[in-house]
């Protein structure tokens, strides 16, 4: 019944990626009358087929191709090939996402005019506003079934949730639930409930978490409008000697080379490959890549801050039984300079199981210290920081000498810390400890950053060309029918999860591109 | 292939008391046959590629990267048994092995690494061999081969595999009593 298409059909939009930007566009544009073809560099596993196990779940959905690192990161001392924790899968990360989905704050859509000048940020305003964005994200927020909105309850607290509340009441921060969450805390959509299951890193088994895979994508292959064509690796992007792009040029399961014509082209490969591609696309006329006037494709790289804080307690706590992000706390999310540095983060709960907790409770760790840690797991409670980054020019993806399966430049990615990034993450690590220490922890383990879950900025947003890669409508400033549709627009990383604002631009972007195709503007 | 009883020869001195009592290695022989054999847990091993003191070595090395008083002698053999394997078909494999725990021997002076009778005296040379690249794929290696064992999860608490038990919406998901 869904849809496939000739691949010299120049009609079709092409949209690389199948997650939260390239899955949502996809049925958005197949819902108004558009033709899509989204290639997907991974296999189609459907949520039945997720696994309840941490390592096997990583073998069947994480990508695991080659990436190179460079930079302070202790990720490049600690993972040197692994930057990234993401999915190379249909439904791409929101297959594996903890499905927390909150707005940005209007300020963080203003950045360099709210912080001011801070030395080695590359600060910008994005193009568009809060305001904008308001009736995108209500919208998303039904779409994606966010609990907190639209009457939806709250889900319940775990174990895990339940210390977090006792600590932050005992410290005094006001702004503490189990979230804005995107799992159905009923049944709704004709997908389950959520049945705290504790495996969301994994893939939701019973479909309760908001994910392309079993959502967008069916509902847009139901219009007869969008094919998926999984294991097809896009290796470059090809235009015209106007510099109008043409289509797209993939390896498919077996390695052949495929050819795929396309009126519009939209990247959505998250934000390593997305900049990547483009990098990868270079020709005698776009020598420095596609898009790439401004130098800014692959630049400002932002990954949230990211850090853990683990603590033990001499009872137990059992905090994997449930969602793995169970509660949230918004008091540090504001913008308050009195505090040592700019933006702000937020607490959310977070779980690992044992093999995975002996994996990045302190990655290189070993001997008694780190397994007096482990011998207590039962009696763990953790939580995770989300914070605002800042954006660094020099933290950026380039093309790598390392080379992938099919020959390819791979992505390099360099990061160091800010020192805002720095002195924000102290802060965090010491309200985090101070929350567990009040309701008696007796070991508190401050988490180095993993490989990077957020990943964002590499193709930003700008008013001026000069300043990054896309306009507010995601439109690649230098090529009219170029677009960019996954995190990597973002023009600075707010403090927020980022999915539920991938989602909304993927919305309204829909929007922009089926308006400009009805009018023969590209 | 059973061990006599009395037929275990070592050394009645204190410090041999010492390393029996200890949980742990002490209580791996040496069969007669060049197996392993734990007799108080019941289980034995065959050595194929090392020689077996060098696969008790390596036992002992694993517990002593990542100890963890109640888990058993097994979990740690068996985290390490792809070193004898890979020993097996493969003779740089076998010799960058033996040579790593010939390097902890000679650190460890007479009586080699298993002959330290305490802990902090092993972990003593673990740490001065610890930019060695073989102690690193080791104990990189463990953090998955002994923690991702199946079985040694129960001993943690962690109760693994949810989805099939209707996850844990009935099973004390909320169940914390102490707060």
């Amino acid at each position: 019944m869904s849809a496939k298409f000739d691949q010299n059909d120049d009609s079709v939009v092409v949209i690389v990626g199948s997650g939260a930007g390239g899955g949502t566009l996809g049925n958005e544009l197949a819902q108004k009358g558009v033709k899509v073809v989204i290639l997907e560099a991974g296999p189609r596993t459907e949520y039945t087929d997720f696994v309840n196990d941490e390592w096997e779940s990583f073998g069947q959905l994480a990508w695991k191709d080659m990436r190179t690192t460079s930079g302070d990161w202790r990720v490049h001392k600690d993972f040197p090939n692994l930057p990234a924790w993401i999915v190379k899968s249909v439904g791409g990360s929101t297959t594996h996402w903890a499905g927390a989905s909150l707005r940005f704050q209007e300020h963080e859509f203003k950045t360099a005019t709210t912080y001011g000048r801070v030395n080695g940020a590359n600060l910008l305003d994005w193009p568009i506003t809060l305001a904008e964005m308001k009736p995108y994200y209500a919208r998303a927020e039904d779409k994606m079934g966010v609990t907190r909105t639209n009457d939806l309850p709250g889900l319940p607290g775990n174990n895990n949730f339940k210390v977090l509340k006792a600590g932050a009441d005992k410290i005094g921060y006001k702004d503490c639930n189990t979230g804005h969450m995107a799992i159905n805390s009923i049944e709704r959509d004709d997908r389950n409930s959520c049945h705290q299951t504790g495996f969301c890193f994994q893939g939701c088994k019973w479909g309760a978490k908001w994910s392309t895979l079993y959502t967008e994508i069916p509902k847009g292959e139901k219009t007869g409008n969008l094919e998926v064509r999984p294991d097809s690796h896009v290796a470059h992007i090809e235009h015209d000697a106007s510099g109008k792009v043409t289509g797209v040029v993939y390896f498919d399961k077996a390695g052949k080379i495929q050819r795929q014509k396309a009126r519009i082209v939209a990247v959505a490969g998250n934000s390593i490959e997305s900049p990547r591609l483009l990098l990868n696309s270079a020709s005698s006329k776009f020598p420095d890549g596609l898009a790439n006037s401004s130098g800014q494709v692959g630049r400002n790289y932002m990954r949230h801050l990211t850090a853990s804080v683990y603590a033990v307690f001499d009872k137990p706590v059992h905090m994997y039984r449930g969602t793995t992000m169970a509660g949230n706390i918004g008091d540090e999310a504001r913008h308050d300079g009195n505090r040592g540095f700019v933006g702000g983060y937020y607490f959310q709960t977070l779980s690992l199981g044992l093999p995975f907790m002996a994996a990045f409770l302190d990655p290189g760790a070993w001997g008694r210290e780190f397994t007096t840690a482990l011998d207590s797991y039962v009696n763990m409670a953790g939580l995770w920081v989300v914070g605002e980054d800042m954006p660094q020019e020099t933290n950026r993806i380039t093309l790598s000498d390392a080379k992938d399966q099919w020959g390819l430049p791979v992505a390099n990615v360099n990061c160091d810390d800010h020192p805002n990034d720095l002195a924000m993450r102290n802060h965090a690590y010491k309200q985090g400890a101070a929350l567990y220490d009040a309701v008696g922890a007796t070991r508190v383990f401050p988490t180095p950053p993993y490989p990077s879950t957020h990943n964002l900025g590499t193709n930003r947003m700008s008013e001026n060309p000069r300043d990054g890669v896309v306009n507010k409508y995601g439109q690649t400033h230098d090529i009219k029918n170029l677009f960019v549709s996954d995190g990597s627009q973002f023009t600075t990383g707010g403090a927020e999860n980022p999915t539920l604002t991938i989602v909304s631009l993927a919305i309204r972007q829909a929007e922009f591109i089926a308006d400009q195709m009805k009018g023969n503007t590209i | 292939m059973k061990l006599k009883v009395g037929e275990d020869r070592g050394p009645v001195s204190r410090r041999g008391f010492l390393q029996r009592s200890a949980l742990g290695v002490a209580a791996i022989a040496v069969t007669p046959a060049g197996a392993l054999l734990n007799a108080s847990e019941a289980w034995g091993l065959e050595v194929k590629g090392l020689k077996p003191e060098t696969m008790k070595t390596l036992i002992l090395v694993a517990r002593d990267i990542y100890p963890h008083d109640k888990v058993p002698d097994r979990f740690y053999a068996v985290a390490m048994k792809t070193y004898d394997e890979k020993a097996a078909s493969d003779p740089a494999a076998k010799a960058a092995t033996e040579a790593f725990v010939a390097a902890l021997d000679g650190t460890a002076g007479p009586g080699g690494y298993a002959g330290l009778g305490w802990e902090a005296q092993r972990v003593a040379v673990l740490r001065e061999m610890s930019h060695d690249p073989m102690f690193q794929t080791i104990r990189g290696g463990l953090v998955v081969s002994l923690y991702n064992n199946h079985d040694l999860w129960p001993i943690f608490g962690y109760e693994g595999e949810s989805y099939s038990k209707g996850g844990y919406l009935h099973r004390g998901f909320d169940d914390i009593d102490w707060l």
